[in-house]
């Protein structure tokens, strides 16, 4: 997917003048916080299991190389085929390969983050293979031209169900429904003939289960089964890090994923995929290819943000962002929003394609207390600030201002002085004749005074009448003496 | 001291936006800790704990400034600030500044051990017996996030806020969530800041409350500037050392 986080602000500002969005925004936000937080309490101790779950994913991490190798031998045996892609170009190019090879001219999909990282759709059809999106919120996007998703488990979290009503009257040509019931019922009916018919399922994969070679599918819809037990061919997209020992460390995370991600105990349907059909067995692929991605993964082992790779992807931490919750998903320009988006998409697509992200927090910590596996989102985002400014990545002005200021704090004499007429300075600004309270207009802090205003300072300074009192107490003793 | 106790010596950082734009949060502090029996010392060079450059990204201007806040509250027992966000700076981060020299990490493990946010420290250090203000009045707490989620300030500024038998706390939903300040973030993307904070002030205001009190002066000053912007020109802004002093 081309990356437009270049644009964040600019898109972040339309994003807050459109109303539709706003209510939509303000409504899905208070259900998820709220469902989690119901959620979370069923744990005896949520906690310690978040600790465990961190420390399960940094062993993983820790030897990636061998547990992905473990994982191979293990898939192999059952039947697969495991395959590498360094990028998005060679996901595209193993997908069509295979598609190829079976002589497949339709695919059915269920969510793939991967296959959005990696334009997989577009490829796929240029290549005359018809990608069929499944999952409801993918389908909707898929059939309003190829809308980007804004939310990683919830790609349609932008959307109201009358924009859906409306755009299924104009898709499929039936009477505009207004129930959501409805809705999906006729998404179903559009999309059975396709799961009958299509040669070849992709999916993602929420984790690699490296001791039995088996993928992890967490989904609420069904749909994620009729991809990947109906066609010949199941083909799994989904990256390196996801990789688990054991199937004990499986059970760990599914107490925390559907939990931290919708509020749910159990996701609707959880499957476990094991090698090719069986001649005993009824369903399942009689071909199975995993095609397990890099792209940009392995470099961040052992490095800065290492952390970052225990992501499970759940969206807790978007769900729970003051930024993400006012500017919604779409602004943050690639596949990933929120503050998990805010490291990756730098990461993935370089740190100077993405400017604006590590810089578009408040670094609140929401996301690090929500965050299953621990991940020390504020940190990571102060270190990609740290990059931007070693590479320079950051306006002049403002790398000179924080080096002459960090300069004027070490004299205190020079500090007491600048900070002594700069107040007297704002005071005066905030005179406007009525009162003298507040400044409308702050020309060095333009942005600030947009959308609120600037509270006067006193008028003196804290050390200027510190000194003053002290000096005061000082004559009084001297003259009671 | 009354029973041959010395007194704890208490280094007062007043912090950077203090000093500028509210000296009278830094005497209710200053009044606050002598009231608890401390004896308090006001180091005159203190300037910031280089926070906004840390967060920006400048890590060489950040140490510079946190190796000079060591050296002049080194030797003070306690260091107590008046800013969850200021202490949390010290606390949680300093360590991670000095890093790459042991030495020099050893003495900020020190100091982090021995700073407070104001009110941990008079509940949870100096034990304060009696909160010497009296002020009247409804309020409601806007937790700050850095002192909250850094430093586990929840529970220690309402504790003494109940010492004041006419104040009435009446929370408002979403206390813990973010006024959307965030430092330079608020001028960085001030529309995205400003959007924030008005979903702040409307549950502020349906908290029905005279008052919004909090613990950072950052996130007072985002909330009074979009309060007044939206035509609210009544409720109070206070920081919780000026309620818990009265009378101002």
């Amino acid at each position: 997917m081309e990356s437009r986080s270049m644009h964040f602000k600019a898109r972040a500002g339309q994003k807050l003048a459109d109303v539709v969005l706003q209510e939509n925004l303000k409504k899905a936000k208070s259900k998820f916080v709220d469902m989690r937080a119901k959620a979370i309490v069923e744990l005896d101790d949520f906690e310690a299991t978040r600790e465990a779950a961190k420390v399960l994913r940094n062993r993983a991490l820790d030897d990636l190389d061998l547990w992905l190798e473990q994982f191979e031998q293990q898939a192999t045996a059952r039947g697969a085929t495991v395959l590498w892609a360094r990028d998005g170009a060679e996901i595209c190019r193993l997908a069509i390969d295979i598609a190829r090879r079976h002589g497949v001219t339709k695919a059915t999909k269920s969510k793939s983050m991967l296959s959005e990282e990696a334009g997989l759709n577009q490829a796929l059809a240029a290549a005359g293979i018809q990608p069929v999106e499944t999952d409801l919120g993918e389908y909707i996007l898929q059939i309003n031209d190829n809308e980007p998703p804004s939310h990683i488990i919830a790609p349609v979290f932008h959307k109201s169900k009358e924009e859906i009503s409306a755009l299924f009257a104009r898709t499929h040509g039936k009477p505009a429904k207004d129930d959501i019931q409805a809705l999906t019922r006729e998404a179903r009916e559009e999309l059975r003939p396709h799961f009958l018919s299509a040669g070849m399922g992709i999916s993602g994969g929420n984790f690699l289960v490296a001791e039995t070679g088996s993928v992890a599918l967490v989904t609420n819809e069904g749909n994620g089964r009729m991809v990947t037990t109906l066609p010949k061919v199941h083909v799994v997209i989904t990256g390196i890090e996801k990789v688990i020992p054991t199937l004990e460390d499986l059970s760990t995370l599914m107490r925390l994923l559907p939990r931290s991600a919708t509020g749910q105990s159990i996701s609707n349907y959880f499957s476990l995929l094991t090698g090719v059909k069986r001649p005993e067995e009824s369903d399942g692929p009689e071909h199975l290819y995993f095609i397990l991605v890099d792209s940009g993964r392995a470099d961040m082992v052992g490095g800065d943000f290492a952390e970052m790779l225990r992501c499970i992807r759940c969206g807790a931490c978007m769900n729970h962002c003051p930024v993400y919750q006012a500017v919604g998903g779409h602004a943050y320009g690639w596949v990933y929003p929120g503050p998990m988006g805010s490291v990756l998409t730098p990461l993935f697509t370089g740190l100077e394609n993405a400017l604006d992200l590590p810089q578009a927090a408040t670094l609140c910590n929401q996301c690090g207390v929500v965050c299953p596996v621990k991940i020390p989102l504020p940190d990571l985002l102060r270190k990609l600030r740290e990059k931007q400014m070693e590479h320079r990545l950051r306006p002049l002005a403002e790398r000179l201002a924080f080096t002459v200021w960090a300069w004027v704090a070490r004299h205190p004499a020079l500090y007491a002085l600048g900070s002594k007429l700069a107040v007297r300075y704002l005071k005066w600004l905030a005179h406007d004749g009525r009162r003298n309270d507040r400044i409308r207009v702050l020309g060095m802090a333009p942005e600030w005074t947009q959308g609120r205003d600037f509270p006067a300072p006193e008028g003196k300074t804290f050390r200027e009448l510190y000194a003053l009192d002290t000096a005061r107490k000082t004559q009084t003793t001297e003259s009671q003496a | 001291m009354e029973n041959g106790v010395e007194a704890m010596r208490v280094g007062l950082f007043v912090t950077c936006l203090v000093d500028m734009m509210r000296p009278r949060i830094g005497f209710a502090a200053l009044k606050l800790l002598e009231a608890a029996g401390c004896e308090v010392v006001v180091p005159a060079a203190q300037t910031c704990c280089g926070q906004p450059a840390y967060n920006s990204g400048d890590r060489a201007a950040a140490r510079s400034l946190a190796v000079k806040l060591l050296d002049e509250f080194e030797a003070c027992e306690y260091v107590v600030a008046p800013s969850g966000s200021c202490a949390g700076m010290v606390r949680t981060h300093y360590a991670d500044l000095a890093a790459a020299d042991p030495a020099l990490a050893r003495r900020m493990a020190a100091l982090s051990a021995k700073t407070y946010e104001l009110t941990d420290f008079l509940v949870n250090v100096a034990k304060l017996a009696r909160v010497p203000g009296n002020h009247v009045g409804s309020i409601t707490y806007h937790d700050s996030c850095a002192g909250l989620r850094e430093l586990g300030i929840k529970a220690q500024p309402r504790a003494l806020l109940a010492q004041l038998p006419g104040v009435t706390l009446s929370e408002m939903q979403g206390a813990e969530e973010c006024c959307g300040f965030g430092g330079t973030f608020s001028v960085k993307f001030g529309e995205i800041s400003a959007a924030i904070a008005e979903k702040k002030c409307d549950c502020i205001r349906a908290a029905g409350a005279a008052a919004v009190v909090g613990g950072d002066l950052g996130c007072l000053l985002n909330i009074e500037g979009k309060l007044r912007r939206m035509g609210d020109e009544t409720t109070q802004v206070l920081h919780v050392a000026e309620v818990l002093v009265g009378g101002f």
